[in-house]
């Protein structure tokens, strides 16, 4: 009964998302501001129906109905209850219909702060977020339904994905897909604006709250996917520029652009149109990072879900809703003519660099994604490019971004003079090299090129950020929200910078073989072998393996490593043991048996790696401190205003 | 205006690429076999429906068989029954079952209520035939060739597409993807 409830809820979602989208878009192009008024009704709506849904299959995972056939493949009478919770999106109907569900938050959310936006605009912008939430219904009810029976029920389930049974990955597709699904709502204001043919700087004001807040949201999940990867899949690397990874990587450096040049808009009433294209391009690229992990287009280690047909379906609706928007853009966008000018060392035109470096970067990132594809295609054999290709090439748009921020942050709008800020941008400089090559060589003997480029830069950031706030507080100013999330966030940049290159730098890793009783000595750490142990989870078999750490002799810990077997699928996943010390992060991975006691065992020490996982929480941080600024409540309060009564915002 | 055309032009360029991508995944195989040009394990299974004969791989060679790995919790499977007995009609090559990980008494319910396609079915209950084949999850297929080499898997319910595009061409003695 309940799958049948679930089923029928998202077909009524379905037919209110096709209403929300009419009414929501042809409303207010035909004038009729009944239909308008309409729009809010068809959200609520679809929000309780496709709620309604989630909950019907949560309730059939949860009674282990394993008659549905997504919960006999994902779900398994061993496995714990919570992980029966989190089986919804472990698998591709789930997470679809996770997307949906967040979409549907997102919209509600938007509905609810609209009504102090000009009505019309703000039901275009629910008709947009209609058409989008339609092709997400569709899409499920046609190719990939949750609520499909199997008939005779199946005995048992065939268990969740033994990668996926971690409180990791339990929260990170729900907080990454936040972030995907929130860029949905910066197209849809980019969609609406292009639809009224007007677009002005209360336009940006209403744009930059949500754009930042879906950006923190996916700061967090990618920071919590490349935390999982690192403790989970056992490679013990934090990064491997996997197309899944790339895939939510991408839509972040568009954003993290969108975000610098609706600063832009908003302040001077410039890059009109290429804030429109970086809104419609984040979402883009979001679209396609569904479309590449769910299509079986490009193998990763995470698609667990292949299926051309989808892929079709898909690719359809990706040339139905980016190329609409983008066939839109190329008609309205030259209707938006800026005035304004500006100079060369004017702000302005350190956010222009800051835009091409960061596409610059998602452009190689999104090239190195489908070289694989597009030299398939045109037969050229298969390629693979990896860290080889991504890391130089990323870089190389990276280097100059942050050698450009700690400068363009002390930039003054329009006008070109650095005057004062230059005494101060020369010495924090200084006393980033000092303290930079400091660390790198009095910590560290040996260093490669990059390490003190990269710490001076990254210590450069952190200084010469917090020179205005601490100059503010001195003169007893008040420090605006969105001035310091943004301090905030680009103190995270650079502890991130920092961290990274203190990791690429100096990185030990060693694979060794030890029988019980048996040492290995790794930088200045020893391991000993105590043997290994059989160990019973609730739906699996381990061994554990004991070593003690010492260094130099003294103590440190003692770390338990295991391998599981997972009785239900038969795979075998390595639990790794993860240890801090002194900023140290020690991971050991049991390896093979290699038969008589003796094991593989893999130790890395990685100096400072937590800190790039914090950094991202920071940045996440800093761009929620900065989307909840009163001056973006306040511009909504005035939006009615005539234009004249916003523009003497402080800024 | 031809600027603003532009992304609009480079975006249509990309869904060729991606359609042509998508025309090619189908055939790739999702989960490469490390098993494929490789011989097929040699196996001695109980068998199903005759206890008193095994399903011994050394009583096939010779010959080209299709083993079909199964069972009655498999969504997939049931998907894929109606073209299992149409490959047993077509009567070209013998499909020879591997009801993983099942009940026995559910797995003959299952053959009689819905037709048994097989010419004999072994039982894996440990699932230990299972992992010696490579199996990533249920159903999947492979086609082993009269030496008793691994020549083409499949992955997921088959379909009749698959079976006249994939399996019977390399069976029938045409080269492969030639259709």
């Amino acid at each position: 009964m309940l799958p049948e409830l679930g089923h029928f809820a998202l077909i009524l979602a379905l037919l209110l998302a096709g209403l929300q989208a009419f009414f929501g878009i042809a409303g207010p192009a035909l004038a009729r501001d009944r239909w308008s008024g309409a729009v809010t009704s068809a959200v609520a709506g679809q929000a309780v129906m496709v709620a309604t849904a989630v909950a019907c299959l949560i309730a059939c995972f949860v009674s282990e109905d394993f008659s549905v056939a997504y919960v006999a493949e994902n779900s398994n009478s061993a496995l714990p209850l919570f992980y029966r919770v989190s089986a919804l999106w472990g698998a591709h109907e789930g997470s679809l219909l996770l997307w949906i569900l967040l979409l549907a938050a997102w919209t509600v959310a938007v509905a609810l702060g609209s009504g102090r936006l000009p009505p019309r605009f703000a039901a275009r912008v629910l008709g947009v977020l209609g058409v989008v939430s339609f092709g997400f219904l569709l899409f499920t009810l046609a190719t990939s339904s949750p609520f499909v029976r199997l008939d005779p029920p199946a005995p048992d389930g065939r268990d969740l994905n033994p990668i996926l049974q971690d409180p990791g990955l339990a929260i990170h597709p729900p907080i990454l897909y936040t972030g995907y699904v929130g860029f949905a709502v910066a197209f849809a204001f980019a969609c609406a604006a292009m639809l009224e043919g007007r677009l002005d700087q209360n336009w940006a004001r209403w744009t930059r709250p949500w754009t930042t807040a879906a950006w923190s949201f996916l700061t967090c999940g990618i920071a919590l996917g490349s935390f999982w990867a690192y403790y989970e899949l056992g490679w013990g690397g934090f990064w491997f520029w996997d197309p899944v990874e790339n895939a939510s990587f991408m839509p972040w450096l568009m954003g993290t652009a969108l975000i610098h040049s609706l600063a832009v808009t908003d302040k001077r009433g410039l890059f009109k149109s290429w804030t429109l294209l970086l809104a419609i391009l984040a979402f883009s690229l979001s679209l396609l990072g569904t479309f590449l992990v769910r299509s079986g287009v490009l193998v990763s280690v995470h698609s667990f879900a292949a299926d051309p047909t989808r892929g079709i379906f898909i690719l359809v609706f990706l040339i139905i809703m980016i190329g609409g928007a983008l066939a839109l853009y190329a008609w309205r966008a030259p209707l938006l003519r800026s005035s304004a000018g500006f100079e060369l060392g004017a702000r302005e035109s350190f956010l222009l660099f800051n835009n091409v470096l960061l596409v610059i970067a998602a452009a190689t990132v999104f090239a190195g994604t489908l070289a694989p594809l597009i030299s398939d295609s045109l037969k050229l054999g298969t390629l693979s490019v990896g860290p080889p290709y991504f890391n130089p090439t990323f870089m190389l748009s990276m280097l100059p971004l942050l050698a450009l921020l700690s400068v363009g942050i002390h930039a003054n709008w329009k006008r070109g003079r650095l005057n004062d800020s230059q005494r101060t941008l020369l010495y924090t400089f200084i006393a980033a090299a000092v303290l930079g090559c400091g660390f790198v060589f009095g910590l560290y003997s040996h260093a490669r090129v990059l390490t003190p480029i990269g710490a001076t830069l990254a210590l450069w950031i952190i200084l010469s950020s917090l020179v205005d706030p601490i100059d503010r507080w001195r003169r007893g100013l008040t420090l605006p929200r969105a001035v310091l999330g943004m301090t905030v966030a680009h103190f995270g940049v650079a502890l991130a910078v920092f961290a990274l290159t203190t990791v690429q730098s100096f990185t030990i890793e060693r694979d060794v073989a030890l029988a019980p009783g048996g040492t290995a000595t790794v930088g200045d750490y020893e391991f000993r072998f105590e043997g290994v142990k059989p160990v019973e989870g609730p739906n699996y078999e381990a061994v554990a393996g004991t070593l003690t750490v010492t260094r130099h002799g003294a103590p440190v810990a003692v770390m338990i490593p295991q391998k599981r077997n997972f009785w239900v699928q038969h795979q075998v996943t390595s639990e790794t043991a993860i240890r801090m010390h002194r900023g140290n992060n020690l991971l050991l991975a049991l390896g093979e048996d290699l038969g008589a006691g003796r094991w593989s065992v893999r130790i890395q020490i990685r100096p400072l790696v937590s800190l790039v996982w914090i950094a991202a929480f920071i940045m996440a941080m800093g761009g929620a401190l900065a989307a909840s600024d009163r001056r973006y409540r306040a511009a909504r309060a005035l939006a009615t205003a005539p234009e004249g009564a916003t523009a003497g915002q402080p800024g | 205006m031809t600027k603003f055309l532009l992304p609009l032009g480079l975006f249509v360029l990309l869904a060729v690429v991606l359609a042509i991508g998508i025309r090619h995944s189908p055939e790739k195989g999702i989960i490469a076999s490390p098993l494929l040009g490789k011989p097929a394990p040699v196996f001695a299974l109980p068998n199903l429906t005759d206890p008193a004969h095994e399903v011994r791989s050394a009583d096939l060679r010779g010959h080209w068989y299709l083993f079909n790995v199964w069972g009655t919790w498999c969504g997939g499977c049931r998907e894929e029954h109606q073209a299992l007995l149409q490959v047993r009609r077509a009567a070209v090559v013998p499909i020879i079952g591997l009801d993983w990980k099942d009940d026995d008494a559910q797995a003959l319910g299952w053959l009689t209520q819905l037709g048994n396609p097989y010419q004999s079915v072994a039982t894996d209950h440990s699932g230990r035939e299972a992992i010696e084949w490579g199996v990533y999850g249920a159903p999947e297929t492979f086609l082993v060739n009269p030496q008793g080499i691994v020549v083409y898997k499949h992955v997921g319910a088959l379909t009749p597409d698959t079976w006249s595009r994939e399996i019977l061409p390399r069976v029938s003695g045409r080269r492969a993807g030639s259709s």
